[in-house]
């Protein structure tokens, strides 16, 4: 990251991201969120702003694999991070099975809040993964989550048309 | 992509069918208001007024244009001057007077977002208020200022009343008199309102990307505001993040970004902050309720008299119409109601799905089952001896009325009788409530055109609107049953106002007045291909439709969907959480065209039902004026884990009264009844009536004592 260190009046820095497996070089102010980066600089538009205060969880993106809010991150603190959007989960061609899970049952409406709940959905299955840790049992405990738990577990994403039974049969169509 | 191919020509409706948009929506490259950024796009971004009723004396903008980055800032001393309009609420930036907080006092637009956030903070904006006349923001059912309006929203008669309530309600042998409390509630859709706008000041040319559920009424509103010709002015409201009534008038938003853009001749983007929303986008007003049932023995109605009183804002009048709904539910040979409203220093309400139905039926609901609990009557059964052979208000038929078969249908479902008895688990008590549910049948005329291709292919053109709602995939398959084509052979085209002029999406009347001019004008294809002779030609043929002269709302008629809800809810005596278990709805809605997208809607109206019930609530702050929960953190829409098991079922309604494809309407039944039959469940567990919504812990801890 060039022009950063200490240097007083520096409000914006020269920084890469890596986003869906891609390297964008860019100029950014120290205020553009990862969201406003994604959104107004790059045109990945997949991320969608809802409320930009952590409350939403539309602009859910995976950082390093985690789910993350990202209008409450700073661009520029992302350099050297892996950024992974709903463009980066897959295309019409070769989509993510979760995306053609949401398609097939109608897991949505207006479809603003989707983006957030495929990344949340998409980081909350790694997390579980992850619990499970070397335990041989990984993708059985992955095929034991209840409603209950998945909903709990995707709570952090509002869906305001109220797609969340659908939301949940899509999560558990695809860990089945 | 469809995963139901239709091979059997005109079986496209009534088939679920995913929706068209779908993979755009969900590999995010579905593009909403705020995400078409043309060259030099600058960002806009308002300054709301932090005083509730006073002047604006000054506006020093000097440290807010200092900032790097930042084009202009426009006040009500400087901004250009507007048109004519029928929404003072669009009139922005163009007097000194305060009405409410958060009305708009400044915009700032700059190079970038940071830039515009930060100018817009940096204006300093001194009021005037008079202290002898302090706003006034607290609706009372006895406030002086309240008065008996002429009309209410949807152009009802405020007041009906026909019989002696007050007469028969003492001759009565069995009564209740109630009174409930429905709070302010905020529509939030996940998408704020936003609108990116082009001025080319060359051509004269106006383009408009605005977040609206009708592109058509935006752009006859900026025609008027800029004085351009209607055809200088394209509006496009391709992806809409959901409306629920808040994006049906066009808003603040778009009228602030063409000023900029015309102002900067720069393109301008404005998406609203969330927190800005409750006060310039709408709001269900809140509702006193006074209902007084009076019945025989028996349980049959003698009289019914349902009150309102709500507020309106000092801008315009608004009058939620919730009394409206006791007019086609129940019959009585006295029956009374009436609303009042009064005008306060508050932002301007407006529709939320089903205005007037939703809060009117939690409070009627509510008091059918306390009058059951009166009669010692089962409140389904209640409900049937009620069953009006005609439509109570005006006496006409019912173009079709099967409330008693949902209820019936739903009882069976849910497991009514067998579950009735109320139950202690350990801290929780659990019961069980039902209330019915109504919503008006509405129709709007509307024109449409339809192409035949050479390749055998059809484009059907509508500026409808999708906003969640599945309009495009239902109205390709009303096409294509209309011309007798497999559905993958139709195409439509929606949310432009370069395409047939059509009304918005609203009052659960978008794919009745859309779906018949696209049925029309299929219609007409088929008829201009039939006196085609030879293969069609290369520019293919087209045939256009126009609902005017047959789409009309009076009708011989009463035309209503009508519904059961039924909710199953466990109340925690430690920690006062009441919790759904369950939740059923039965509807009639004549016929439901896409079942797929259909279920989504009715689950989705009795979950904001279920966060009406329980969770969502506003409040106006008697110190400063403003909504303190208004943002998603304060203000609880529901989430995931607040849903239990939700199901939606519908009767098949064969209505020959309504439009070609045989539909209600559906968007907005699901949220009508939900929040009556979980306080009606909480009453049957506890034992205890809650009248005042939502049900929060405080309140049933209170209760529970």
């Amino acid at each position: 990251m060039a022009n950063h260190s200490g240097h007083s009046g520096q409000t914006s820095s020269r920084i890469t991201l890596r986003v869906n497996g891609e390297e964008y070089t860019l100029t950014l102010d120290h205020r553009v969120t990862l969201l406003d980066a994604l959104r107004e600089h790059l045109d990945l538009i997949g991320a969608k702003k809802g409320c930009d205060h952590g409350q939403c969880g539309a602009c859910t993106v995976l950082v390093d694999g985690r789910r993350v809010n990202s209008c409450l991150l700073l661009a520029v603190a992302q350099q050297g991070t892996s950024v992974t959007t709903v463009e980066g989960l897959g295309d019409a061609a070769t989509p993510h099975p979760l995306q053609a899970a949401f398609v097939e049952r109608d897991a949505y409406q207006c479809g603003y809040c989707t983006p957030g709940q495929l990344c949340s959905a998409v980081g909350m299955l790694a997390e579980v993964t992850a619990e499970a840790g070397s335990d041989p049992t990984t993708s059985a405990r992955r095929s034991a989550l209840t409603r209950d738990e998945v909903a709990e577990r995707m709570s952090g994403n509002l869906c305001r048309c109220g797609a969340y039974p659908r939301i949940v049969d899509a999560v558990l169509d695809v860990i089945a | 992509m469809n995963s139901t191919s239709v091979a059997v020509v005109g079986t496209a409706l009534g088939t679920p069918t995913t929706r068209r948009e779908g993979w755009e929506k969900v590999t995010g490259t579905a593009r909403y208001a705020a995400e078409h950024t043309p060259p030099r796009c600058a960002h806009a971004w308002p300054v709301p007024a932090t005083v509730a009723r006073g002047r604006v004396t000054a506006v020093d903008t000097t440290a807010a244009l200092a900032l790097p980055g930042v084009i202009a800032v426009l006040t009500p001393f400087d901004a250009p001057r507007l048109g004519p309009t029928d929404d003072p609420q669009l009139h922005v930036l163009q007097d000194t007077v305060v009405p409410h907080h958060g009305w708009y006092v400044a915009l700032a637009v700059a190079d970038t977002l940071e830039a515009a956030r930060e100018a817009a903070q940096a204006v300093r904006v001194t009021y005037e208020t008079d202290p002898d006349t302090p706003h006034d923001v607290v609706l009372t059912v006895d406030h002086p200022g309240v008065y008996t309006p002429e009309k209410a929203n949807g152009g009802y008669p405020a007041h009906l009343e026909q019989g002696d309530a007050a007469t028969s309600f003492a001759a009565s042998p069995v009564r209740v008199e109630c009174t409930y409390k429905v709070p302010p509630l905020h529509n939030h859709p996940m998408e704020p309102h936003a609108a990116t706008a082009h001025w080319d000041g060359g051509t004269g040319r106006l383009t408009v990307h605005d977040s609206s559920q009708g592109a058509g009424p935006v752009r006859t509103a900026l025609a008027s505001l800029f004085d351009l010709p209607e055809d200088s002015i394209t509006v496009i409201s391709e992806h809409v993040g959901g409306g629920f009534g808040s994006k049906g008038t066009p808003r603040p938003h778009v009228v602030l970004a063409v000023m900029a853009a015309r102002h900067t001749g720069r393109p301008v983007k404005l998406a609203l902050p969330r927190r800005h929303m409750p006060a310039v986008v709408g709001h269900r007003a809140p509702t006193l309720h006074h209902v007084r049932l009076a019945a025989r023995e028996d349980g049959v109605l003698t009289a019914l008299a349902h009150e309102v009183t709500t507020y309106t804002s000092r801008v315009s009048e608004f009058v939620e119409q919730a009394a409206v709904p006791a007019r086609v539910m129940y019959a009585a040979p006295a029956h009374l109601t009436t609303h009042r409203v009064v005008a306060l220093d508050v932002p301007t309400p407006s529709w939320m799905r089903a205005p007037g139905e939703c809060p009117g039926m939690y409070a009627l609901e509510s008091a059918m089952d306390e009058l059951a609990d009166a009669l010692g009557l089962d409140p389904v059964e209640l409900r049937i001896r009620n069953e009006p052979a005609t439509e109570p208000e005006s006496g006409h038929p019912f173009s079709s009325r099967h409330v008693v078969d949902c209820l019936r249908e739903g009882a069976t479902r849910f497991g009514w009788s067998a579950h009735r008895a109320s139950r202690r688990d350990g801290p929780l008590l659990i019961g069980t409530g039902v209330a019915a549910a109504t919503y008006p049948v509405l129709v709007s005329p509307c024109t449409a055109r339809a192409h035949a291709l050479p390749d055998g292919t059809y484009v059907v053109e509508v500026n409808a609107t999708d906003i969640g709602t599945g309009a495009r995939t239902v109205l390709a398959q009303i096409a294509a049953d209309a011309l007798g084509v497999p559905l993958d052979r139709v195409t439509t085209a929606i949310g432009h106002t370069t395409l047939p002029e059509a009304p918005l999406a609203g009052g659960s009347s978008g794919t009745a007045s859309w779906g018949w001019a696209v049925h029309d004008a299929c219609t007409a294809l088929i008829a201009r291909l039939d006196r085609h002779e030879g293969p069609v030609p290369d520019g293919g043929l087209s045939a256009s439709a126009d609902t005017r002269a047959h789409a009309k709302q009076r009708s011989p008629y009463a035309r209503h969907a009508f519904g059961a809800q039924f909710a199953e809810v466990q109340v925690d005596t430690v920690t006062g959480e009441v919790r759904a278990r369950r939740l059923l709805g039965v509807f009639a809605a004549g016929r439901i065209l896409n079942p797929l997208t259909a279920r989504s809607q009715f689950v989705g109206g009795m979950i904001m039902g279920l966060g009406m019930a329980l969770t969502e609530h506003s409040t106006t702050d008697p110190a400063f004026g403003d909504f303190p929960e208004s943002d998603l953190a304060s203000y609880h829409v529901p989430v995931h884990a607040d849903v239990g098991d939700i199901e939606a079922h519908w009767i098949e309604e064969d209505d020959k009264h309504l439009n070609p494809a045989g539909g209600k309407g559906i968007g907005e039944i699901g949220i009508v009844g939900t929040a009556a039959a979980v306080g009606n469940a909480f009453c049957h567990a506890t034992g205890r009536r809650l009248r005042e919504l939502p049900l929060t812990p405080d309140r049933v801890l209170a209760v529970l004592g």
